[in-house]
C-alpha cells in the first residue's frame, strides 16, 4: 500500500509530467485560457490514462514487443473514443471548445510513455496507482496553469468575474500561455535549488 | 546546408507563382470578389445612378446551394467612377461558398436597363492559397494553436536536426494526410464509420510511419541514418493527427488536403528552424541558472509566438 502511494505522489510533484518531464505540453499551452477547459480536459487525461494503463497491463503478455508503439496507440485511441463519446453529454459547451484536443490525447506523449515505461512491466495495480498519479499530476499542471492565464488575463476565475478588470490581456493570448509555463518551469527549478542546493537538469524530452 | 537552400528556393518559386495565378484566375465577366469576408465587390461596367445603387433593397443576396435564404445587405458605397460596388453584410461570409447577387432594375442616368445577375466565388487556386498561407504563417501550428510542442522544444537544439526533422516530417505529413483524406472518403464516409476517425486515422499514421521506416531502412541506409531517429518522434506529434481531423472538420478535398498538410509541415519546419537558430545563440549566453533549459526556450517561443500574431493581419484573401 505504501508504495501505491508512493506512485501517486511520484505523479504530483516529483515527476510532474508537464513541469518535470516536460511531456504533453501542447495541451498545457493550448486549452489554459479557463479554468473550466484545464479541468474538464485535465479529468479525461486522468481517465484515458488510468484505463490505458490498467489495459496495456492486463494485455502486456499478449504484446509483442516489435508491434507494442501501435498496440498501445490503438488502446489509447479507444479509450479516447469513449470520452469523446461521454463528453458531449456531459458538458457540450466546454466540448465544442476542446473538442480538438479530446481526439488529439491519442498523441499526449505522456500516456504512450507510462504505458511504455511503467504498465508494459508491471502488474495491474501499480500500473492503476502509477496511471492516477500521472493523471492526477497532470490535471495540477493544467489547473495551475489556466488558473494564472484567466485570473491576470481575464480577471476571472471559473467564469466568475473576481477583479472586474483585465490586468494583462497578453496571458490569455497564444504567447501568454508559453510564458506562464517558462515561469512555472523556473519557479519550481528555483524551489528545488533552494531545497537542494542545486539546480535540477530539465528532462527535456519530447 | 545544400538541402535548406533548394527547399527555400523551390517554396519561393512556389509561392510566387501562386501570387501571380490568383488574380488571373479571379477576373471573369458577370461575377464579383470578396472584401475579407464582410463585403462583396461587383462591377456593372456602366456608370450607375447612385440613389439606386445606395438602396440596399435593390439586390438581392444569397448562396447558390439555398436561394431562398436571402443576406441582408447593411449598405451599399459606390466607387468615384460609379461603375462599381461594394455591398457590405452584418454577417461574416462563407468564403468556401458560392454566393449570387441579383441586382434589380439597374438605374444608368435617370434610364432603367434591367436586371443583371452576378456570381461570387473564390477560385480554386485562391482558396488553395489561403490554406497554405494559413496554416503555414497566419495560424501557424506551432505558434498559434500551439500543436507539436513536444517536439519543437525536443529537437529544436540544432539547425542541422531541426533540418532533418523539417524534411522528414513534411513529407510523412503530406503522405499521411492524403491518405487519411482517400479512408475518409472511401471507407469511412460510405460505411457510415466517421465515429471510428480518431482510431483510424491515427492507425493509419503509425503503419505509415513504420513503414516508411522499414522501407528507408532497407532502401536507403543512407537517409535512413540521417532521418532515422525523428521517424519515431513523429508519432507523438500532435499536428500529424490534427491535420487529418481538421482536413476531415472542414470538408476538404484532395487538393485542399495537399495543400493543407504542405502548409502545416513547411509552417512546422519554419518555427523548428527559427527555434533552433535562438537555442543555437542561447548555448553561450549566461542564462540565469533556474531558466536554464526548458523555462528559457519556453520564453523565446513566447516571444516568437508574439512575433507571429503579425501574420493576423496578412488575410488578404
Amino acid at each position: 500500500m505504501n508504495r501505491n502511494l508512493q506512485l501517486v505522489w511520484n505523479g504530483f510533484i516529483p515527476e510532474n509530467p508537464i513541469f518535470r518531464l516536460a511531456l504533453s505540453l501542447c495541451p498545457a499551452v493550448a486549452v489554459t485560457t479557463n479554468i473550466k477547459n484545464g479541468v474538464m480536459l485535465g479529468v479525461s487525461v486522468l481517465f484515458v490514462q488510468v484505463m490505458s494503463s490498467c489495459t496495456a497491463s492486463i494485455f502486456k503478455s499478449f504484446i509483442h514487443p516489435r508491434i507494442r508503439i501501435p498496440a498501445y496507440v490503438i488502446i489509447i485511441a479507444t479509450w479516447v473514443s469513449v470520452i469523446d463519446m461521454i463528453l458531449p453529454v456531459v458538458n457540450p459547451a466546454v466540448y465544442g471548445e476542446i473538442k480538438l484536443f479530446i481526439a488529439l490525447i491519442v498523441v499526449f506523449a505522456i500516456i504512450i510513455s507510462r504505458l511504455e515505461l511503467f504498465a508494459s512491466k508491471e502488474p495491474l495495480v501499480p500500473s492503476f496507482f502509477d496511471g492516477l498519479g500521472m493523471g492526477i499530476g497532470f490535471l495540477f499542471g493544467l489547473c495551475l496553469t489556466s488558473a494564472i492565464r484567466e485570473f491576470f488575463g481575464a480577471g476571472q476565475l471559473w467564469g466568475f468575474d473576481v477583479l472586474g478588470f483585465k490586468p494583462l490581456l497578453i496571458m490569455i493570448l497564444p504567447a501568454g500561455g508559453f510564458f506562464v509555463i517558462g515561469f512555472i518551469m523556473a519557479t519550481f527549478n528555483w524551489i528545488e535549488y533552494l531545497r537542494t542546493g542545486k539546480v535540477p537538469r530539465a528532462a527535456g524530452g519530447h | 546546408m545544400k538541402i535548406s537552400r533548394f527547399l527555400i528556393t523551390t517554396s519561393f518559386c512556389l509561392v510566387l507563382l501562386l501570387l501571380g495565378l490568383a488574380p488571373v484566375m479571379a477576373e471573369g465577366v458577370g461575377s464579383g470578389s470578396f472584401q475579407k469576408d464582410t463585403g462583396i465587390e461587383i462591377s456593372f461596367g456602366l456608370p450607375v445612378d447612385e440613389a439606386w445603387a445606395k438602396n440596399p433593397a435593390n439586390f438581392d443576396v444569397y448562396e447558390k446551394s439555398d436561394p431562398d435564404i436571402k443576406i441582408a445587405v447593411d449598405s451599399v458605397t459606390l466607387d468615384p467612377r460609379r461603375i462599381s460596388a461594394t455591398l457590405r453584410f452584418k454577417e461574416p461570409l462563407n468564403l468556401a461558398a458560392e454566393y449570387v447577387v441579383d441586382a434589380k432594375d439597374i438605374t444608368s442616368d435617370g434610364k432603367v436597363i434591367g436586371a443583371r445577375q452576378f456570381t461570387i466565388k473564390k477560385s480554386e487556386t485562391q482558396v488553395l492559397f489561403g490554406l497554405l498561407l494559413g496554416a503555414m504563417l497566419i495560424s501557424n501550428f506551432v505558434f498559434t494553436k500551439y500543436l507539436g510542442l513536444c517536439i519543437f522544444f525536443g529537437v529544436s537544439q540544432k539547425k542541422d536536426t531541426a533540418i532533418g526533422m523539417g524534411i522528414t516530417f513534411t513529407t510523412v505529413m503530406i503522405l499521411s494526410a492524403v491518405m487519411c483524406w482517400a479512408l475518409l472518403t472511401f471507407v469511412l464516409l460510405p460505411y457510415n464509420l466517421s465515429f471510428l476517425r480518431i482510431i483510424v486515422f491515427i492507425g493509419t499514421v503509425a503503419i505509415f510511419v513504420q513503414a516508411v521506416d522499414t522501407i528507408l531502412r532497407k532502401v536507403n541506409p543512407y537517409l535512413f541514418k540521417r532521418l532515422g531517429v525523428y521517424l519515431v518522434l513523429i508519432t507523438t506529434n500532435c499536428i500529424i493527427l490534427a491535420v487529418p481531423l481538421e482536413n476531415a472538420d472542414g470538408g476538404h478535398g484532395p487538393f485542399a488536403s495537399f495543400t493543407y498538410a504542405l502548409g502545416a509541415g513547411v509552417g512546422f519546419a519554419i518555427a523548428l528552424f527559427l527555434m533552433a537558430c535562438v537555442r543555437e545563440k542561447l548555448e553561450v549566453c549566461r542564462v540565469p541558472p533556474s531558466f536554464q533549459g526548458l523555462p528559457i526556450a519556453f520564453i523565446v517561443a513566447g516571444l516568437f509566438a508574439l512575433a507571429f500574431l503579425g501574420f493576423s493581419g496578412l488575410a488578404i484573401f
